[in-house]
């Protein structure tokens, strides 16, 4: 029996005979924040998009804390939490509405409270009774956080969440990452901000057009754009 | 390891009620398009005093589809646009639920519009149609319309032409549906018998659902 | 397989040929309405050969959402394409017929609109195809739509029980009341009826699905190839 939190097996997936995916192959142990990185479509939402159980592999394994997908789906969803680019909220309920349905689709006990906690953490306590669709974007990727951290899972994934995000929005997003990602959840980020990520994620993946093309430990100091540049270039003339 | 089947089809009509109860977006959108499309249909095909009571049942029921559609097509869209789709469907929950939770929204929506469109009828054209058995009708019909409308809806949401393909996937399907209830119309109407035709509709629905049921997650899936 | 093929087609084409001659030789010309009476074994036979074959998209696409094997995709689409076909020379001989006995070549009856609308939900089929990129999600809801579609050929079977206001007339079982040319279904008639039925609703769905189905993997194939020639 292996103890990694997130195993991948020989994932390949293809939309037609388009094949975004090939024959990857990942573990993450707990506690690990990733960074996801590659250019445009070289699969790194698909691969998130896997790992949530949203979509089916063409073939392959994914395990996470020892359940498959996509037989054992309600288990693996249940440990999960995802944030995308998209806000994934109701604009015409409130804050505090927003997060209660979705508390309520997780069979979560002593909802009322959880919900308040959470509001409070990431600043929107006194937003709580307003309609969403009157947020800004970082208020609502904050609130999206919220979502994702409800049901407290040992997984989270964010798919892009700088997109639009203003100076201030992000620092508060870095707080709010660090803060999620303490004590022994497990992170997986995309992103497009190199050196950003460099400072932020213990481990560094690039993926290029489906495959792994970089996968180290990452410390502020690693020069993640030059190895950007020299992994997708090499993937690309290979 | 799933949340309740019950408890998710319920938060999911909730939220859906509570959405509507604050924008009144649907409804009221629905409920000008049947009055308006009744109004149209009796001034174009003079309908005023001798009106033949199957041309009336079946304007009444064609525009009931049609604002059926409107509300799926909104309904679903929707939850594709701000992705709240994929939030419902990373969560544990099993697929059928979010299929009925869905459909119940669509049909109460449709249901109120069809019940309010009754008395507008009545006096529009003078039969009594504020009955408890055309309610009943009512309740059958639409049933039949949003549990085959929302599985196709999922579809048509995600195709190119968006909105356009839902009437065209929708109305053939749809057709036995409209057929039956037409003539219950007519029967309640003329005062006729209409259990045989209720029990058609009853074998329709449950026809209906349960493709709706089994095929929802193949509709959802990426 | 493509020996067997051509074989098959050859059979089709001949039992074919032995069909028109059982309706245009063989069988006995019509008392009352004529020899266009001769276009009802090709009329009916066709229908149920559309049936067969949107049979055959039903569980193409049932087999297609379990398994997710292309090759029951490829018989989704080839029993709507050959179905649709049959389904429309169901319907042109049916006006064919229907312009000397109805004295029109259409009417609002129960039965012929609703073999319209179900010729129609397979051009819908056709359009929703057509409207998804993505070659996964389309054979996805196709099979869907083409296991919901099916609603509408039971319906066009079934309408005239549903319906009975018909003027249309049944073959099997009593005709409406109001069925306007029917005629008596004496022995010589069956005799030349079913080889047709058989013909129709087997060999020749079959045999057209298969070259359908056939050219669909050469399609395939050849886009497998082009992409194998971007991706390397």
């Amino acid at each position: 029996m292996s103890h990694s939190l997130i195993e991948i097996i020989d994932l390949v997936k293809t939309f037609g005979f388009l094949p975004v995916l090939k024959k990857l192959n990942l573990t993450v142990e707990r506690g690990e924040f990733i960074a996801l990185m590659g250019p445009n479509g070289s699969g790194k939402s698909t691969l998130l998009r896997q790992i949530a159980g949203l979509s089916r592999p063409t073939s392959g394994i994914i395990r996470v804390g020892g359940w498959t997908l996509p037989d054992e789906a309600a288990a693996v969803r249940a440990q999960i939490g995802m944030v995308s680019h998209k806000p994934l909220l109701y604009g015409n309920l409130t804050a505090q509405e927003n997060l209660l349905f979705f508390a309520k689709l997780y069979h979560l006990k002593n909802a009322d409270e959880r919900v308040e906690n959470l509001l409070d953490r990431v600043g929107l306590k006194k937003r709580a009774y307003d309609l969403t669709r009157t947020f800004s974007r970082g208020m609502l990727q904050r609130l999206s956080i919220a979502r994702a951290l409800l049901h407290d899972p040992d997984v989270l994934l964010f798919d892009e969440p700088y997109t639009g995000l203003d100076q201030s929005a992000s620092e508060t997003l870095d707080h709010l990452l660090h803060e999620a990602h303490d004590g022994n959840r497990t992170i997986i980020m995309t992103t497009h901000h190199l050196t950003h990520a460099a400072g932020l994620a213990s481990r560094g993946i690039i993926l290029s057009r489906g495959v792994i093309g970089y996968d180290e430990k990452l410390s502020p100091d690693t020069n993640l754009p030059k190895i950007y540049t020299e992994v997708t270039n090499m993937v690309t003339a290979r | 390891m799933n949340t309740p089947f019950i408890q998710v089809v319920f938060s999911i009509l909730r939220k859906d009620l509570r959405t509507e109860l604050r924008s009144r977006e649907l409804v009221s959108s629905m409920a000008l398009f049947t009055f308006l499309s009744i109004l149209v249909f009796s001034f174009a095909l003079e309908l005023d005093r001798e009106a033949k009571q199957e041309a009336v049942s079946g304007v009444l029921w064609v525009t009931l589809v049609f604002a059926s559609i409107l509300g799926l097509n909104r309904s679903l869209a929707s939850e594709r646009e701000e992705g709240n789709m994929d939030a419902m469907l990373i969560a544990p929950v099993n697929r059928i639920a979010i299929y009925m939770g869905k459909m119940l929204g669509n049909f109460i929506f449709t249901v109120i519009v069809g019940v309010v469109l009754l008395p507008v009828m009545t006096v529009l054209f003078n039969f009594s149609m504020v009955r408890p058995t055309m309610i009943l009708i009512l309740i059958l019909g639409i049933l039949g319309l949003s549990s085959i409308g929302t599985l196709l809806a999922t579809m048509t949401v995600q195709t190119r032409s968006r909105e356009t393909l839902l009437p065209i996937a929708m109305l053939p399907v749809v057709l036995p549906v409209i057929l039956t209830v037409v003539r219950a119309t007519n029967a309640i109407l003329n005062n006729q018998d209409m259990m045989q035709t209720l029990l058609t509709i009853g074998l329709v629905d449950v026809l209906y659902i349960t493709l709706g049921s089994f095929l929802f997650e193949y509709v959802t899936e990426d | 397989m493509t020996k067997s093929l051509h074989i098959l087609t050859g059979i089709t084409i001949i039992s074919v040929l032995f069909g028109l001659y059982l309706a245009f030789g063989y069988a006995r010309t019509d008392l009352e309405q004529g020899d266009i009476q001769r276009i009802f074994y090709i009329h009916m036979p066709s229908f149920f050969g559309a049936f067969t074959a949107f049979t055959g998209t039903v569980i193409g696409g049932v087999m297609y959402l379990r398994t997710r094997h292309v090759k029951w995709d490829s018989l989704a689409v080839a029993g709507v394409e050959v179905g649709l076909m049959l389904a429309l020379l169901n319907l042109a001989t049916g006006a064919i017929w229907a312009r000397p006995i109805w004295n029109t070549w259409w009417t609002w009856d129960p039965r012929l609109t609703s073999a319209a609308v179900m010729a129609l939900t397979y051009l819908a089929y056709l359009m929703l195809r057509n409207g998804i990129e993505n070659a996964d999600k389309r054979r996805l809801f196709a099979s869907v739509y083409g296991i919901v579609a099916i609603t509408t050929v039971i319906l066009t079977l079934m309408i005239i029980r549903i319906v009975p206001d018909t003027i249309h007339p049944a073959v099997i079982g009593p005709s409406p009341q109001n069925a306007e040319g029917v005629f008596e279904a004496t022995p010589r008639v069956a005799a030349a009826l079913l080889p047709n039925l058989l013909i129709w609703s087997t060999l020749v769905p079959i045999t057209l699905m298969w070259w359908r189905i056939r050219l669909e993997n050469k399609s395939e194939h050849v886009q497998k190839l082009r992409m194998e020639l971007i991706n390397s």
